[in-house]
């Protein structure tokens, strides 16, 4: 394999019995690239993930991480990953500094090593360096965890669902910090089930039910969607669904936010819906042609 | 190695922060022993008995007098005849009853007759053991008197000369806490790991599975070794509890047991994955048979034959009789390299189980 | 006209000098959809727990479906629906059994529930999996049988606690074309999330902050009120003054 790619990633299964967890997984993640792996609970991320970390035995397929096999050369994949799973899992009977001094020292390195490397993120920590790190908030726990799979310095960092749970600000945030880790040159890849966060993102993978659905930078992907797409609002938001779901030119009509989005068929002038509108009762009809986003794109490669 | 320290660290920051847990492991052997050493002995003090007396001799006065006197009985009635007695008996007013018999045919070669209450069958045997010895010591006092009192069964009350209990649950209770704090609480500290999800960090670290083992199992090592020198404090000077044997020979054989222990909870984690699973195993299926099968409260020797057998595979069986030996028999390891030998058998077999077992990966 | 019913005046909270809900003054109307919003640790599960009549309040007042919260917390539970992500389901009953227990919980005749579950796994098109164990089925299912299950005794109003936490796109609009319906029906649906494009689906939001709210309107009205774009800028002036990095101190117009 190639040495030079962060990550290697050739046509990977795993099933769970009858169920199909990945299917045919390929990709690759390059150095100092933040990848993002979005997808829905059960779509294959956590499993993909484990696999990456040594954790998993995949059925088919192989993957590496630089030169190292990810079967073969476990032990050196464990030195040089860093590796945050779905669950917070840190000591919760033990502070905060605790924690972070003992993970440094499983890894044979000092938190005055790598100080440079977490100070950032250790900074916002340090006033509660002394608290059990059990009675920190959701945001702070996921810091210290992100400070504690870092303090080694990996060369790759696999983060599972990191920000699931964590209010907005806390996310907006943890974002932030993922930005500052690649300067550094590790590579990232970090899996979310929030679409707003693929923007966040060098390149992202879209997954469902363990297919990849689009691989590509967020731009790229979005602009891979290929009917006309509209906003729509209308007074009653409800009723408006409905409505919509019986224009005869309607591909898709999902409810965004305050307004409908709605896929049609084939291009038409807006006046035609405006107008079906109207007769069937709706105030305050506004339609406006929009560029798609990550969640229209996933929804309608998920069907197919 | 800096980084096996830590971890050991860690595993002691465990234990001292959860206080429940902490005052249990250092509380509960003192508990067990003082209750088991004043409240649940199996010891008779002060038994209710009656006293048939149809010979109405001075022998007969004097033999029930010191019954009486002794701190093991109480005679509470004289009933006129046996009926009397029967009626006693019924009444749960008496234990046991010593009859004098006026009878001097050759039929009966013992004019004093034993009889107990045996719907406790423990507590009636202990009973006619205490009884015959005092009868017996008399006897031998009192040679020309005693003359028509003889009993026929030779009773010699062999290293427990006084029938004192302790002698018995000290090594019971050591082999308890042993069990308890090595098995199950190295089994729980693993499996809260795996529940935890920090298993899957431990594992994607440089630290092998060998390490992650060792660091979780030394400090119980500590605790139950500290726990072991409690017990044996506790017996020898509250309880009189005597260690004819040598002391090395004695803590040495508790260290292996200690490991044997560890070998069980390891393998028991290995196989669970979470802290109430591995805790109901380690109940069911390592407490129940130490306390029932060891032979520490019921005799191995009156089981059923496959009762025996299985006590066979009980760890515990083999230590209280490495225990016993040292403590009371004063032996050496001459005496006892065969217990020990099957006890090194059964921790290899249980290691090389549980590393099999080990994953090192998560399915 | 607007029936109010949620009241709730200067509820607070205290655990001993920590004020966990500090004065919280907000109303609810019949078939409103109304989104609970703030950070993790703000207060809201706190001011939810009082609402549901789980937890006594220090100070203030509040009604709920017209049930005092310190004299009638039993009447309350009986007249609320409650789904939280995190507990909802038995996963080792089947779907048919989830159902008939909760009908149980709530004193539903035998024949009610049995017409009711019926209707209910008609409706959801669950006839296949009516005998499945909970566990074995789809995330997005579950959610849809839960929130399904909250609103079987048809209480007066239903909080849903971050309800749709990692169901695909599409799950998560049926899931809220659900809660549309009830709305539309008259129930009304009390909702707290993460998802921040989802509160822009709430008909008014409330954003907690520190045990206070301190914003309160229909999503346009607060995007309005701050000049953001979205709910997601709002939030973040809000709860991270200063920084939220589109530039300086909220305005209001």
């Amino acid at each position: 394999m190639n040495a030079d790619k962060a990550i290697q990633i050739r046509a990977i299964h795993k099933t769970y019995g009858p169920v199909k967890a990945l299917e045919n997984i390929t990709f690759d993640v390059a150095p100092g690239e933040l990848f993002g792996l979005i997808g829905p609970d059960g779509a294959g991320k956590t499993s993909l993930i484990r696999i990456l970390a040594s954790l998993l035995l995949a059925d088919e397929g192989e993957a590496a991480i630089y030169e190292w096999d990810i079967v073969r050369d476990y032990r050196q994949i464990r030195k040089h990953i860093g590796y945050m799973p779905g669950r917070f899992s840190l000591y919760q009977d033990l502070s905060v500094e605790e924690n972070l001094h003992f993970f440094a020292t499983l890894f044979g390195t000092s938190i005055e090593e790598n100080y440079d490397l977490v100070k950032d993120i250790y900074r916002q920590l340090e006033p509660f360096k002394s608290r059990r790190a059990g009675k920190l908030s959701g945001g702070m726990k996921q810091k210290l965890a992100l400070c504690c799979a870092l303090i080694h310095r990996p060369r790759v960092l696999l983060l599972d669902e990191p920000t699931t749970g964590v209010d907005p600000v806390s996310r907006k945030e943890f974002w932030e910090m993922l930005n500052q880790i690649r300067r550094e040159g590790i590579s990232i890849l970090v899996s979310t089930p929030y679409m707003d966060e693929a923007s966040l993102c060098d390149r992202i993978a879209l997954i469902q039910k363990g297919k990849i659905l689009g691989i590509d930078t967020p731009n790229g992907l979005t602009s891979r969607y290929e009917r006309p797409l509209w906003a729509v609002r209308a007074s009653d938001t409800y009723r408006l669904i409905g409505d919509l779901r019986t224009f005869s030119n309607t591909h898709t009509a999902y409810p965004f936010g305050d307004s409908v989005h709605l896929g049609l068929k084939e291009a038409t002038d807006q006046a035609v819906l405006y107008q079906y509108l109207l007769e069937k009762g709706h105030e305050s009809v506004q339609i406006e042609a929009i560029r798609p986003d990550v969640e229209d794109c996933f929804m309608e490669w998920m069907g197919g | 190695m800096k980084a096996f320290f830590i971890f050991i660290r860690k595993e002691f920051y465990h234990i001292f922060r959860d206080s429940r847990s902490l005052l249990i492991l250092l509380g509960m052997p003192i508990v067990l022993v003082l209750l088991f050493g004043f409240a649940i002995t199996n010891e008779i003090k002060e038994a209710k008995i009656a006293v048939v007396d149809d010979t109405r001799n001075k022998v007969s006065r004097e033999m029930a007098q010191r019954l009486d006197a002794s701190n093991y009985f109480e005679v509470v009635v004289y009933p006129e005849n046996q009926s009397v007695m029967d009626e006693a008996f019924r009444q749960n007013q008496i234990k046991m009853a010593v009859i004098f018999r006026n009878d001097l045919s050759p039929a009966h070669d013992s004019q004093i007759h034993l009889i107990a209450d045996a719907s406790d069958p423990n507590t009636a045997n202990t009973l006619i053991n205490y009884a015959t010895i005092i009868i017996r010591t008399f006897e031998q006092e009192h040679p020309a008197q005693a003359k028509p009192a003889r009993i026929q069964t030779e009773v010699r009350m062999l290293y427990n000369p006084r029938l004192e209990g302790v002698y018995m649950f000290v090594p019971g209770v050591m082999t308890i806490i042993l069990m308890l704090v090595s098995a199950m609480m190295t089994s729980i500290a693993i499996t809260r790991e795996k529940e935890l999800g920090t298993m899957e960090v431990l594992l994607v670290s440089p630290i092998r599975p060998f390490g992650i083992i060792l660091g979780k199992v030394i400090p119980y090592i500590v605790i139950a070794l500290a726990n072991t020198a409690v017990i044996l404090l506790l017996g020898t000077l509250v309880f009189q509890m005597p260690v004819r044997g040598s002391l090395a020979l004695l803590l040495g054989a508790c260290g292996l047991f200690v490991i044997t222990s560890l070998a069980l909870g390891l393998l028991i984690s290995t196989r669970t994955n979470s802290q109430q699973v591995a805790m109901l195993i380690s109940l069911m299926a390592l407490m129940l048979p130490t306390i029932l099968l060891s032979g520490f409260i019921f005799p191995i020797e009156s089981m059923p034959l496959l009762l025996q057998w299985i006590s066979n595979i009980i760890p515990a069986k083999w230590f209280i009789i490495i225990v016993k030996n040292i403590m009371l028999k004063g032996t050496g390891l001459e005496a006892i390299w065969k217990e020990s030998l099957i006890l090194v058998g059964m921790t290899l077999f249980l290691f090389l189980a549980s590393i099999r077992s080990f994953k090192i990966r998560l399915a | 006209m607007m029936i109010e019913v949620i009241t709730s005046e200067k509820l607070s909270k205290h655990f001993g000098n920590f004020k966990a809900v500090d004065q919280i003054t907000f109303s609810v109307n019949k078939g409103e959809i109304f989104g609970f919003l703030g950070a993790n640790g703000a207060g809201k599960t706190t001011a939810m727990r009082m609402l549901t009549g789980l937890s006594k309040p220090t100070s203030g007042m509040a009604k709920v479906a017209g049930y005092d919260v310190y004299r009638n917390p039993e009447d309350i539970k009986r007249h609320i629906g409650y789904m939280s992500q995190k507990f909802s389901l038995y996963e080792d009953l089947s779907v048919l059994e989830n159902i008939r227990f909760f009908g149980g919980i709530y004193g539903l005749p035998r024949k009610v529930w049995k017409a009711k579950s019926e209707a209910l796994i008609e409706r959801l098109g669950m006839a296949e999996m009516a005998h499945a164990l909970v566990r074995s089925i789809p995330l997005g299912w579950k959610q849809k049988l839960s929130f399904s299950i909250a609103i079987l005794h048809d209480p007066a109003i239903v909080f849903l606690d971050e309800p749709t936490g990692g169901v695909d796109p599409v799950t998560r609009r049926q899931f809220w074309e659900m809660i549309y319906q009830v709305a539309h029906e008259g129930m009304t649906v009390f909702v707290t999330t993460h998802y921040m494009d989802e509160a822009e689906y709430c008909h008014r939001i409330s954003i907690m902050v520190d045990g206070r709210i301190a914003a309160l309107g229909s999503p346009d009205a607060l995007k309005r009120q701050f000049g953001t774009q979205s709910m997601d800028e709002v939030f973040l002036r809000l709860a991270r003054p200063g920084s939220s990095g589109v530039g300086g101190v909220a305005t209001n117009i």
